[in-house]
């Protein structure tokens, strides 16, 4: 019997918020397009389970009774116990385990002999959207954690991916917020001007269309004549196809001023080597897969150049791609008497 | 004319409905960026692209009306978004160019 049985700590103590969010880098303020879901997108991939884990590991050797297990998980508030001896897991005894135990007159036997060893555990590297697929595919409510010399180094709980996804969520949202105020041009904010911009993700097809689509309602509401408007859904539509199928994602924004109607397409790369090239009717670098959909025709940059007043194509290899096309506003006419009826 | 009489002469099956779907031109093509460059407004789109983007392109060039040739299905979630945005899609077992001829009533619509 292991009567004296204390709670092992494997490796560490419980890492607590400020530490989590001091060692992970900041999010790629390029991906700060404003759409929450690009955000989302981008935490599940830069966490590892490592960073969200529990490391402080409540833990029963294998000679541990059912009861001592029993009373660990009550005191700890904990539905599952890992069995461990040196950092080498064994198995877990569950609840569930302990109810069988009592119902069966077992519970003085040890854990060795009732634990369930076929166990489906996670690598600390993983990223947290592996380990939310886990959490979908198996109905256990929390993982081990082994590290690369498979050893229990933690316990991930959906408890604790939530706490530290909301956490992050906030201080991005903060970000943004700071960053919306900061950067916006200032006439960004007159009455006179009004500029929104998208998120366009890579590849994302079911979404293309939609920022050119609400370009156009906007242009609409706002009474912009209709054969402008068609030119600037045209551009809009062709820069925001490219970014999709061509890059790795960016945004696109839309500013409107008195006189000009703006359309800017900034992406993250992979950038274009020549740009006369790109700028010809027919130059596609599209895969098949993207022409069997209607795309990749050659013709984004050259029917938004055919569109605009002005364009302006930049680009550096490896860096960034950003397309500028303004439109030329007419003003209404005003009656020579200066309105006066 | 509406999509309801386009459909009888395309021999075709209205697979979206939508109220005041009607045409004035008939432009063919299964390039997206062509579409979106020179379909005119209100044209008919005779094309083979049976997937959710051309609903945005339809919706950006001002065309209600798709005939889907080659009896080619329409997913449900083009099927959706065509009952959003007012769309009327039209299958017919006919290709492109035996439809266009069937539409010959109507003139080529260019932008």
């Amino acid at each position: 019997m292991d009567s004296d049985y204390s709670p092992t700590i494997l490796q560490g103590q419980q890492t607590n918020d400020d530490e989590i969010l001091a060692k992970t880098p900041p999010l790629d303020p390029r991906a700060l397009g404003g759409d929450s879901s690009v955000i989302i997108m981008e935490l599940l991939q830069r966490f590892k389970v490592r960073d969200v884990m529990k490391r402080q590991i409540i833990s029963a050797a294998r000679s541990t009774t059912l009861r001592e297990a029993q009373r660990l998980m009550r005191e700890n508030r904990i539905s599952g116990l890992p069995v461990c001896e040196e950092g080498r897991l064994y198995g877990i005894v569950s609840v569930n385990d302990i109810i069988t135990a009592l119902d069966n007159g077992w519970i003085e036997d040890t854990c060795e002999k009732h634990m369930a060893c076929n166990l489906v555990v996670l690598e600390a590297g993983m990223p947290i959207s592996f380990a939310l697929r886990y959490f979908n595919n198996y109905t256990y409510g929390r993982f081990p954690v082994l590290d690369s010399n498979r050893k229990l180094v933690g316990i991930l709980s959906q408890r604790d991916v939530m706490r530290a996804l909301l956490y992050e969520l906030s201080v991005e949202i903060r970000k943004l917020e700071r960053k919306t105020s900061n950067n916006a041009p200032s006439h960004a904010t007159s009455e006179h001007y009004f500029r929104r911009e998208w998120a366009v993700v890579r590849n994302d097809l079911s979404r293309a269309g939609h920022a050119a689509n609400d370009i156009k309602g906007i242009l609409r509401e706002r009474k912009v004549d209709r054969t402008v408007a068609r030119r600037v859904a045209v551009a809009a539509y062709e820069l925001e196809i490219n970014i999709c199928i061509h890059s790795h994602g960016g945004v696109l924004v839309l500013l409107i001023s008195d006189d000009t109607i703006t359309i800017t397409a900034k992406d993250r790369g992979p950038g274009i080597s020549d740009i006369e090239w790109a700028c010809r009717d027919g130059t596609s670098t599209a895969n098949d897969w993207i022409r069997s959909m209607g795309f990749g025709a050659g013709m984004g940059l050259s029917n938004s150049k055919r569109v605009a007043d002005e364009f302006d194509i930049q680009s550096e290899v490896g860096k960034f791609t950003k397309v500028t096309c303004t439109f030329k506003l007419s003003k209404p006419e005003q009656p020579a008497n200066g309105g006066a009826a | 004319m509406t999509a309801e009489e386009i459909c009888t002469k395309v021999n075709g099956t209205l697979a979206v409905s939508a109220e005041d779907a009607a045409a004035t031109g008939v432009y063919v093509g299964d390039l997206l960026s062509d579409i979106m460059g020179h379909a005119g407004e209100d044209c008919a789109l005779v094309t083979i692209q049976n997937h959710l983007n051309t609903i945005a392109v339809c919706t950006l060039v001002g065309c209600s009306v798709i005939v889907l040739c080659h009896s080619r299905p329409v997913p449900p979630d083009m099927a959706e978004a065509a009952a959003r945005e007012g769309v009327a899609i039209i299958i017919t077992p006919l290709s492109q160019y035996a439809t266009a001829r069937a539409l010959n009533d109507l003139p080529p619509s260019e932008h």
